[in-house]
């Protein structure tokens, strides 16, 4: 793992370019499947960008509001680039936020504009996983295995491999069309449910997973409600578009 | 069924917290980990040994007098260290003294006004133990010795340490 190098001044963390890389590369995918699915390509390129800003800002903003006064002691702490003093989760949840709302009030047609996030998404789930492999996160349980990996004082399971290999098996049939038809959600919903399924499954390999009482894995269980939801609106949305929804 | 088959692999691959960083962690320089172990002589006299620390929240810097984030962010330290010391935080500023100097790491000392200890990493075995990539590398430990914060790089502001630190002096010893 080398996540850090040092150009001069400035030092370059990996983990942070791979995600800056996969959040490019997404939203240029985005883009490109917006405009073949008639979506307004600006708007979704935008709805990703306040998505973003928002979530790096609520996260920032949330650990902020814990240590009160702290940083109104030291209000210039708030621009500080150290991702150690962000909230992932409550970021996760402001940005999908600010992105629903905005997508409402552009009037932005659900089912097609989720199908053209889809291949993007799983793009950005392949750099996630190079991000984590570059940084040394999500790492495996220990395991002596010919493909074991030393990592962290001890040979593991190569989690972060394994995290890799899926994202990209998801990201080929995302962006091979694989699933459901154009601007009807089942693409976007199918590479949500992949790639849940897919951490179910890996979930068992990491040394570093949460453990909920009787011993389950909380990515797991979390994992299964959200599996849950997927198969249900996948069973609701193969039925056939309904006029306002259909791409125009 | 797809369902069913995630519910029984989900059954199967419970563990115990113990399988997992959540049980009493190895020593590595990670977060969930504990923080490995050291001796070191410390500048002006006498020695330190981290796990004689535990039951106090400690940071672990480790810094040269030759670089500018670390130089930038002593006084945050200094601050921090003055506010908290009578509430159980200690500062091991770990100075990397296989590619500074002794002297070089005394006036810095002397410059900065620095009260807190200053272990000397001599051989670099710390500096390797601790995987130290870039300067300054900070690990904040927890009274139980794990480490539960790392930030790579710098300066860090001061909000940013009075937040570990305030995080990791709330929980119970």
């Amino acid at each position: 793992m080398f996540p850090f190098i040092r150009l001069g001044p400035f030092l370059l963390q990996l983990p942070g370019l791979a995600l800056l890389a996969g959040v490019w590369v997404g939203s240029s995918l985005a883009e490109k499947e917006a405009t073949r699915l008639k979506v307004n390509s600006a708007d979704v390129y935008n709805l990703i960008f306040y998505g973003l800003v928002a979530g790096i800002v609520g996260a920032r903003l949330t650990y902020a509001a814990r240590y009160l006064s702290a940083y109104l002691a030291n209000p210039f702490g708030l621009f500080a680039l150290t991702p150690a003093t962000l909230y992932p989760n409550a970021g996760l949840v402001i940005g999908i936020a600010v992105a629903v709302l905005f997508g409402w009030r552009r009037k932005l047609p659900l089912r097609p504009t989720l199908d053209a996030l889809a291949p993007g998404l799983a793009a950005f789930m392949v750099a996630l996983g190079l991000a984590h492999l570059s940084s040394g996160d999500a790492f495996g349980a220990s395991a002596r295995l010919p493909w074991s990996i030393y990592l962290w004082d001890d040979y593991r399971h190569p989690s972060q491999i394994y995290e890799t290999l899926a994202a990209l098996v998801i990201f080929v049939m995302a962006w091979k069309k694989l699933f459901g038809r154009n601007g009807d959600g089942l693409n976007f919903l199918l590479v949500v449910a992949l790639s849940v399924g897919a951490r179910i499954f890996l979930e068992a390999f990491r040394g570093d997973s949460v453990i909920w009482a009787g011993g389950f894995r909380a990515a797991q269980v979390v994992g299964l409600l959200v599996l849950g939801i997927c198969l249900w609106l996948m069973r609701r949305w193969a039925q056939p578009l309904a006029p306002m929804e259909s791409v125009s | 069924m797809v369902l069913a088959l995630g519910a029984v692999w989900t059954f199967l691959s419970r563990v115990p917290p113990a399988a997992t960083t959540g049980g009493a962690p190895p020593p590595s320089a990670r977060e969930g980990f504990s923080a490995p172990e050291f001796t070191l002589d410390l500048l002006g006299g006498g020695q330190v040994t981290l796990s004689n620390l535990r039951g106090k929240v400690v940071m672990v810097n480790l810094w040269a007098s030759w670089c500018p984030p670390c130089r930038a962010e002593m006084p945050a330290i200094e601050n921090v260290y003055r506010a908290y010391k009578n509430k159980g935080f200690e500062v091991l500023a770990v100075n990397t003294t296989y590619q500074d100097g002794e002297a070089e790491a005394a006036a810095f000392a002397q410059n900065y006004g620095l009260t807190f200890p200053i272990p000397l990493d001599r051989t670099g075995a710390v500096s390797n133990r601790y995987l130290l990539r870039a300067l300054p590398s900070t690990f904040f430990v927890s009274r139980d010795g794990v480490i539960r914060s790392v930030v790579v790089g710098g300066p860090m502001s001061e909000a940013v340490i009075q937040s570990k630190v305030e995080e990791l002096l709330k929980e119970t010893p």
